[in-house]
């Protein structure tokens, strides 16, 4: 069984276990536009929370990513450098960027839940 | 003044239209004080034909290649330019028009540019290029900064071949960006060993063919050393033209070949302006410095030309770009393409033959002189002479007898003990006279 | 598209009278063409050392006549100075005097070589004493270095003398912030960025310039240098830079001045009287050397006396009767091989000659009474970030007045298109929503700047009622609609290739 998180920078965890898979949200690549290049972390690659995890391009903008937790990389979303827009078309499902393994999970208690992103993106 | 088309009255009733009494209270209110009076010190404006005398008196007081047997080359080559190019560059549509940010009417400019990246990615050996950097010095400065990127290793090797101008420009960017630069020793007879000094802390190799002194190199041995060590191999050539006869660099494993784009339908200018040409693999594309030109669709389904992967460049990515660069040197680069147009493959080819024809015709002529002996083995249009004798005084002497002789080595690199070496060029405007008024001329004086 | 046009009428070939599509030079030229006839090489041995040439290159050529159809029909798909009104704000898109093509094209300073004894260039050289006396005078500045090629190489060469500066103080490891305000030139915080300075943005107040109050907050003995615009990016003119000077001078670091709008300045006030240590200047903006449809510029900086001993390679020094340059161990070392844009350099000459000192006062007079004559003319429609005030050389709205109309920014600039008009500068500068930046410069008559405000207010109009379709469709009548940028971006094909079939 997963939960999903969400952060205030429209980023959302679903973490099962102690592996999270993170990308934006429906709301982030809605605001970015057409998503043209993902650049993202090198597998094994040890992320602090607050780090850029990756970075997001439409045609005329360029987004950091921050970590929202502290992890490992162990997957990135290789698809995505082929296809671009899976980003608008699934954000939160086939267009997710990269699978870390948790190393704090004590850091999920600072993230809000789907309903608190929601109240969230209402003062938007 | 015949360029302002406002006149007294036009500007009254401007002024009249935003409420102001004078320009000296617009400018007051716009800036919180009144403009300067009086004219700083400049004499008053002239007529077309004033301007026309004045600037004539000062081309005069130069010796202009046109009026003399002329074999300069280091870095900057004089062709001859067919006049349509100069022409077609001079159309108001291409002179006078922007950076194409409007592409639905700037398609000329961009389809341009991809004709440019294309030409220039044929004649390097390279899979993709961009639309151009300032010249080839800078461009070569560039190609460090982002091999730097790429290794994430911050330390680059040059060749004692490459243009010392080039080398300096490098190290001012290294010095100031905090990187380390190894610089070989002058390497007059191209007999340097750089693979001994590649190792794993490079980010890349900086090698020029032909090099500053006119040798030809074969770079596929320091490309293979490259690799071994996860170092770049920065390919750089100053006459392009050479590319016409010789092993381009991409066919000898070269990661970013830059150069210098002048001697293919630019003037001379005094050593500015020029073009720089960039090209490199399509894997290190989105670390490429400089403008690039894409193909895509419009809305109708036609074919056109936008601006591309801009989110590199500064104006969006500001202090995380891949380069300050911003204006490039578009007009040399049309210049460029047209003249490529005009020679095509097997103008090209022919071209260069000429020139190095014309260099094997001097060198022998050279060769038979006392006093003269010649230091390269595999060259192109471009060879380093050791004089007996200081090479600058030489120079000057035959300079006084109107034939500009070369570029004495001294010239650019002072104190290095060289102060007899003279580089010596020749391309397809050197006539026979040319050469027996250089072959006279220094039998003469040394 | 060409709806209006009967099935039946429709051209046949893609062209449309004087509109005239044209393939790509990969498509029409052939490998066994060229267009220049050449001698047959000398007889010779080849010296190459046994690296000839072995693939042939696949480089097409074309005939003359082919040539100059290519490339004319290629220009006309562009938009011109010459042809109309070109309002790019921050741009500077003036008259091109073609005397000075002329000029520049004389043997005497097209066909010399950088390298020859100095002693054969002395009118070239003295062609550069003269541009530098010109310069330093409108500036009221010590010291210039000419040889950047371009504004953001300029910012470069400041920067660096700045650098050297601080590090002959002993200050290198503590001074590394520049700060930039947000409304800058994405080329400085890169050019700061590039020398390892780390850019700290400073906002401006609510009037859309810097305040001293602000700023003084942020200066310290980390500052290196403040980079400011004058006037700025909003075409408004920075009261407070001389007082920012002075604290920046105070706590120990130096003043950049971006002088990209020097246009709005030149004769009407020197960067030399409010404090400024180093400065470029952009020859293809200011002083009317061709834009040539991105590039080449040049971008000589001019340096305070604090700064003058930093001064790059080659420096020009008189030497008795003679000119000479100075071309090793000076200053920070040489950021180009050769001397610079010795072609700009002409240009420019001619450009300054011709007006003389009150010619130029009167050229930056114009533009700036052509941008607030705009503006005044527009204010009631259109929306001002900072609010209905004075500007100098152009004129700042935003998208604001569009609001719920349904049209952007970019709609509203496509539109202008089909016009006549190369739109204004858009989304820039970033500190203005859906900014549009418009600078007519001194160019323009009175009765284009009434035409182009009756094209601007026809729009509005147009906007205002909600025609927003009309909008997202433009341009119907220029050579292309819309282009899909995306799709450029998502898979970039960069150069053309040889297709199967």
């Amino acid at each position: 069984m997963s939960t999903t998180y969400f952060t205030a920078d429209h980023e959302f965890l679903k973490v099962e276990g102690d592996i999270a898979v993170v990308g934006i949200t429906d709301y982030a690549q809605e605001q970015l536009g057409d998503i043209v290049f993902v650049e993202l972390p090198s597998t094994g690659k040890a992320i602090e929370k607050g780090a850029t995890l990756a970075t997001v391009e439409s045609v005329k903008a360029a987004s950091e990513v921050y970590a929202p937790v502290s992890g490992e990389v162990v997957e990135v979303n290789a698809a995505l450098e082929e296809a671009p827009g899976t980003v608008n078309a699934d954000p939160q499902g086939a267009g997710w960027f990269v699978k870390l393994r948790l190393t704090n999970k004590e850091e999920l208690a600072s993230l809000l839940d789907a309903c608190a992103y929601d109240a969230h993106l209402k003062t938007l | 003044m015949r360029y302002h088309p406002l006149t007294s009255a036009d500007r009254e009733a401007m002024l009249a239209a935003i409420g102001f009494a004078s320009f000296e209270d617009l400018f007051t209110e716009a800036t919180g004080t009144p403009p300067l009076a009086g004219d700083l010190g400049l004499p008053p404006g002239k007529s077309e034909v004033e301007v026309e005398r004045h600037l004539l008196r000062l081309a005069e007081n130069n010796l202009s290649a046109s009026r003399a047997p002329f074999f300069l080359g280091a870095g900057a080559y004089r062709h001859h330019i067919p006049a349509s190019v100069d022409h077609l560059i001079q159309r108001s549509e291409f002179l006078t028009s922007y950076t194409p940010y409007q592409p639905e009417i700037s398609q000329g400019t961009l389809q341009h540019l991809f004709e440019f990246q294309t030409q220039v990615a044929l004649l390097t050996g390279m899979e993709i290029a961009n639309a151009s950097m300032y010249d080839g010095s800078t461009a070569c400065a560039e190609a460090m900064l982002m091999a730097h990127r790429l290794t994430k290793r911050r330390k680059a090797l040059l060749s004692g071949g490459l243009h010392p101008h080039y080398a300096k420009v490098a190290g001012t960017v290294a010095r100031m960006a905090g990187d380390e630069i190894m610089l070989a020793p002058p390497d007059v007879t191209a007999s340097e060993d750089l693979i001994g000094k590649i190792d794993d802390s490079l980010s890349c190799v900086i090698v020029q063919t032909p090099d500053f002194f006119g040798n030809l190199r074969d770079l596929s041995g320091i490309a293979e050393a490259c690799r071994r060590h996860g170092a770049l191999l920065v390919a750089v050539f100053t006459e392009a033209v050479s590319l016409g006869l010789v092993t381009p660099p991409g066919e000898m494993g070269a990661d970013i070949v830059v150069g210098e784009g002048q001697s293919i339908g630019n003037a001379l200018n005094f050593g500015g302006p020029y073009v720089g040409l960039f090209a490199t693999r399509e894997k290190y594309m989105r670390q490429m410095p400089g403008r690039l030109c894409g193909e895509t669709q419009d809305l109708d389904g036609r074919r056109g030309f936008v601006l591309t992967l801009a989110t590199r460049e500064q104006h969006i990515r500001r202090d995380k770009a891949t380069s300050n660069i911003c204006t490039n040197s578009g007009l040399c680069a049309l210049a460029f393409s047209i003249h490529l147009t005009l020679l095509g493959e097997i103008g090209l080819r022919k071209l260069a033959r000429v020139n190095h024809a014309n260099a094997v015709l001097l060198k022998e002529r050279l060769a038979e002189l006392d006093g003269v002996e010649i230091l390269n083995k595999a060259f192109f249009n471009e060879f380093t002479l050791r004089l007996k004798g200081d090479a600058a005084r030489i120079v000057e002497a035959l300079a006084r007898r109107g034939v500009l002789a070369g570029v004495p080595v001294s010239r650019l690199l002072p104190g290095a003990g060289l102060d007899d070496l003279l580089l010596v060029a020749t391309t397809e405007l050197n006539t026979d006279d040319d050469r027996t008024a250089l072959v006279t001329g220094l039998r003469e004086i040394i | 598209m060409l709806d209006h046009v009967h099935e039946a009428q429709r051209p046949l070939a893609g062209g449309r009278a004087l509109d005239l599509e044209e393939p790509l030079l990969f498509e029409i030229g052939r490998t066994e063409v060229s267009g220049v006839d050449l001698d047959e090489p000398a007889p010779h041995a080849s010296q190459l050392g046994g690296l000839e040439r072995k693939m042939p290159i696949g480089l097409p050529g074309l005939s003359e006549p082919e040539t100059m159809r290519h490339f004319v029909r290629l220009s006309r798909l562009n938009y011109s100075i010459d042809a109309g009104l070109y309002p790019l704000g921050s741009c500077t898109m003036k008259h091109n005097p073609r005397l000075n093509e002329k000029m520049a094209r004389l043997s005497g300073f097209a066909d010399i070589h950088p390298l020859q004894p100095q002693s054969t260039v002395q009118g070239a050289l003295e062609l550069m004493r003269q541009l530098a006396d010109w310069l330093l005078k409108l500036t009221n500045m010590e010291a210039i270095a000419l040889s950047p090629k371009a504004g953001a190489h300029g910012e470069s060469c400041g920067l660096m003398a700045i650098k050297a500066a601080i590090a002959a103080k002993g200050e290198g490891e503590t001074r590394r912030t520049v700060l930039v305000p947000q409304s800058a030139h994405g080329t400085n915080p890169a050019s700061a960025a590039l020398l390892g300075f780390t850019a700290q943005p400073v906002p401006a107040g609510p009037d859309g310039i810097l305040h001293f109050e602000d700023v003084e907050k942020l200066i310290g003995p980390h500052v290196a240098a403040i980079m400011l615009t004058n006037p700025n990016t909003c075409g408004l003119f920075e009261r407070d830079a001389g007082r920012i000077a002075e604290a920046v001078h105070a706590a120990g670091g130096y003043f950049y001045c971006d002088g990209a709008n020097f246009n709005a300045l030149a004769g009407l006030t020197r960067p030399g009287d409010f404090g400024v240590d180093a400065m470029h200047l952009n020859l293809h903006k200011t002083f009317s050397t061709p834009h040539g449809g991105g590039g080449p510029g040049a971008g000589p900086v001019v340096l305070s006396r604090r700064l003058a001993p930093f001064a790059p390679a080659p420096a020009l020094v008189q030497d008795g009767a003679n000119l000479r340059l100075v071309e090793d161990g000076q200053g920070f070392g040489r950021m180009t091989a050769f001397h610079g844009q010795m072609g700009m350099f002409v240009r420019a000459l001619a450009y300054m000659l011709a007006h003389g000192g009150d010619g130029l006062r009167q050229a930056s007079s114009d533009a700036v009474l052509s941008a607030n004559y705009l503006r005044a003319a527009l204010s009631d429609l259109m929306t001002q970030p900072f609010g209905d005030r004075a500007c100098m050389h152009e004129a700042l709205f935003d998208e604001e007045w569009l609001s719920g109309t349904g049209v952007s920014t970019l709609d509203f600039a496509k539109a202008l298109i089909d016009e006549g008009y190369h739109p204004m500068t858009i989304y820039f500068p970033l500190v203005a929503h859906g900014a549009m930046l418009i600078e007519p410069t001194e160019s323009q008559p009175k009765a284009a700047l009434d035409a182009f405000v009756a094209t601007l207010r026809r729009l509005g109009a147009r906007a205002l009622a909600k025609e927003a379709a009309a909008f997202r469709e433009a341009p119907l009548h220029a050579p292309r609609r819309r282009l899909d940028e995306t799709q450029a971006a998502r898979k970039p094909v960069l150069r053309w290739t040889h297709k199967a079939g």
